[in-house]
């Protein structure tokens, strides 16, 4: 046999396709997009508002509107969170507790007088931490996420309460009119939370789309073990993500307590399930390896779209919780079916 | 000088005896297919030169010297690529995204060092291409079929220029002329050099591309014989224990 040159790496311009470097040739955008299902949720989310606007003109007001988004934002930021969490094949129960805690942090610090940046980086350090003690449990220990983030679902409740001493705080000192502001304020006519969401849903697209941290996310969901045999520092990577989680629950208790202009132990409460249903709902995949920044977003809205629809209608908002939950039970009823159609 | 030379490994498992003292020896541009019944400790020797796991006793020596691998990246660090058997594949990801899995392709410096998508797509189709493999680099891997699989499992061993390449059963699951395309594949890479540990189920594999064969029964190798010197029904009576040692 004759001995061939070994030239390695190979001429890249040898033998390809154009389309195989530039196209789409596999998969055509139009099959890309009906495939997904945050489109279907874009879909609905955009049929049941013009059903709603012609049915309730209240709806369609500008009022309306800026109440919708507002509360689907604090929603739709712990949601990417919790995407990158989900992606990875865990999940994370404890945000809402961590919320309640850092809202009880930065409502104790206003009130001894340190000012609001003091404040509101002492919140988002202590969700951190939260989280961090979560991932190291969770990727160094190899506890089930389930179990340790139900722990620190009770222990950051627990430990709001003895901060707070079981009292609302709202006397927040100097540096009351900034987180007020931060919470509450508006830009350009949207409020604040929601630009907070549309560039955090950018920022976390682009991460799991552009860097091989956010790719890891993926392959750490979809084969772990495979992850780790290919030098993906997979328990590195799994403490980092339960931090951001953290991080977004505190940046989303930050946002809350400046909106209400007080801090409550009880912040939180029931939070983690409207946030599994959002990210669900947007085409994350509860067992991993599939999700994105989009669907957390859209997953989000269409939840408050229809809590706003419900209330609008008349139905006690105390029927929010079935939905939610019902919600949750579909989205991974619909999961089963497209996984047995796509193989 | 032998570029892999191992030395009385063992390995237990709790009670089980998984290996009982394996040598071996492999030079550069040598294939060297390891064969034995299942259950033989094939993949378990694999696996502790690619660093999965440490032997319980023995050493590991690369181009003569001693190595203590913690973890599958430091064996890739010192030249060893492994095909595994079960492939170790991310269903959920694409061809070209499993191959760079851990060594990515980036543009741009400091913090803001991205994945290059065309660059690792270019790469993946010529590695397919050398493969001769009909592959898509931005194909999702649950859709492929097992051949496929198989080559973007073989793709990944190429990436870089590592001294030898494992293979636990890579033509098993494959179609005759994806496996004709395998051996071919294996002689190319002897020719440059590269030592190669071909575990294989299939006699005419081995017969057609390894140097030298090595039979293992119960953890222990139990011949090792030139390809020239030996013969199938041979190398079938050692693997079932018809011939006890030659
Ligand atoms: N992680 C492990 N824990 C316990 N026992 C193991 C482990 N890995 C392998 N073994 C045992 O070690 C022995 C050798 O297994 P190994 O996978 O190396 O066999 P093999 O020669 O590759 O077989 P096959 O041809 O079926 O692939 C078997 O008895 C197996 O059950
Ligand atoms: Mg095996």
């Amino acid at each position: 046999m004759a001995k061939s040159t070994p030239t390695r790496p190979a001429n890249p311009s040898g033998g390809i396709d154009i389309e195989e470097v530039t196209g789409l040739r596999e998969r055509g955008l139009a099959g890309v997009l009906f495939a997904s299902q945050p489109f279907w949720i874009t879909v609905a989310l955009a049929v049941l508002c013009v059903l709603m606007a012609y049915v309730a003109p209240a709806f369609a007001s500008l009022d309306n509107f800026y109440n919708i988004t507002r509360n689907f934002a604090f929603i739709g930021v712990m949601a990417l969170g919790m995407t990158a969490v989900i992606i990875t094949g865990g999940i994370d129960l404890s945000i809402g507790s961590i919320m309640g805690l850092v809202g009880i942090v930065l409502g104790l610090l206003l009130e001894a007088g340190w000012p609001w940046y003091v404040a509101v980086s002492a919140g988002l350090v202590a969700g951190m931490a939260a989280g961090a003690i979560n991932g190291y449990l969770i990727a160094y220990l190899r506890l089930a996420p389930f179990v340790v983030t139900l722990g620190m679902l009770s222990i950051a409740r627990s430990a709001a309460i003895v901060l707070s001493g079981n009292r609302m705080i709202y006397d927040f000192g100097p540096g009351a009119d900034a987180v007020y502001w931060i919470g509450g304020g508006s830009i350009l006519g949207i409020s604040n939370p929601v630009w907070v969401l549309v560039v955090g849903a950018l920022v976390f697209g682009f991460i799991f789309n552009a860097t091989a941290w956010g790719r890891y996310l993926y392959a750490i969901g979809g084969n772990e073990r495979a992850a780790g045999l290919t030098g993906v520092p997979v328990a590195r990577i799994k403490l980092q993500v339960y931090v951001v989680s953290g991080l977004t629950a505190a940046i989303a208790g930050i946002l809350i307590t400046g909106w209400q202009g007080s801090a409550i132990n009880a912040l939180g409460v029931g939070y983690e399930l409207r946030v599994i249903a959002s990210t669900v709902i947007g085409g994350t995949n509860l067992m991993g390896g599939e999700g994105g920044a989009y669907g957390a977003f859209i997953g989000a809205a269409l939840i408050e779209l229809i809590r706003n629809a419900l209330l609008m209608a008349g139905v006690d908002s105390n029927w929010q919780g079935a939905f939610v939950g019902l919600f949750i039970i579909l989205a991974v009823l619909l999961e089963r079916l497209r996984g047995q159609r796509g193989g | 000088m032998a570029v892999l030379e191992l030395r009385g490994i063992t390995k237990r498992f709790g009670a089980i005896e998984a290996l009982r003292g394996v040598d071996l020896r492999l030079e550069a541009g040598e294939v060297l297919g390891l064969m034995g019944d299942n259950g033989a400790g094939k993949s378990t020797l694999v696996k502790i030169i690619a660093g999965n796991f440490p032997p319980t006793t023995g050493e590991i020596r690369i181009d003569g010297e001693a190595q203590h691998f913690t973890k599958p990246v430091d064996a890739r660090e010192r030249g060893i690529e492994v095909v595994y058997q079960d492939l170790a594949l991310c269903d959920n990801l694409t061809a070209a995204a499993n191959i760079f899995l851990g060594r990515e392709m980036k543009r741009g410096f400091g913090p803001l060092r991205l994945l290059d998508y065309p660059s690792m797509y270019a790469r993946a189709a010529s590695l397919f291409g050398e493969l001769k493999s009909e592959t898509r680099p931005r194909d999702l891997v649950k859709m492929m079929s097992g051949g496929q699989r198989q080559a973007v499992a073989i793709a990944r061993t190429r990436l870089t220029d590592s001294k030898f390449v494992l293979m636990d059963e890579p033509t098993a699951a494959i179609s005759v002329r994806q496996v004709a395309e395998v051996l071919a594949l294996i002689r190319r890479l002897k020719d440059q050099g590269v030592g190669i540990i071909l575990i294989s189920h299939r006699m005419p594999d081995v017969f057609e591309v390894c140097d030298h064969v090595l039979v293992m029964r119960r953890g222990l190798p139990v011949a090792e014989k030139p390809i020239a010197d030996t013969s199938p029904e041979e190398v079938t009576g050692l693997i079932t224990g018809a011939i006890h040692a030659a």
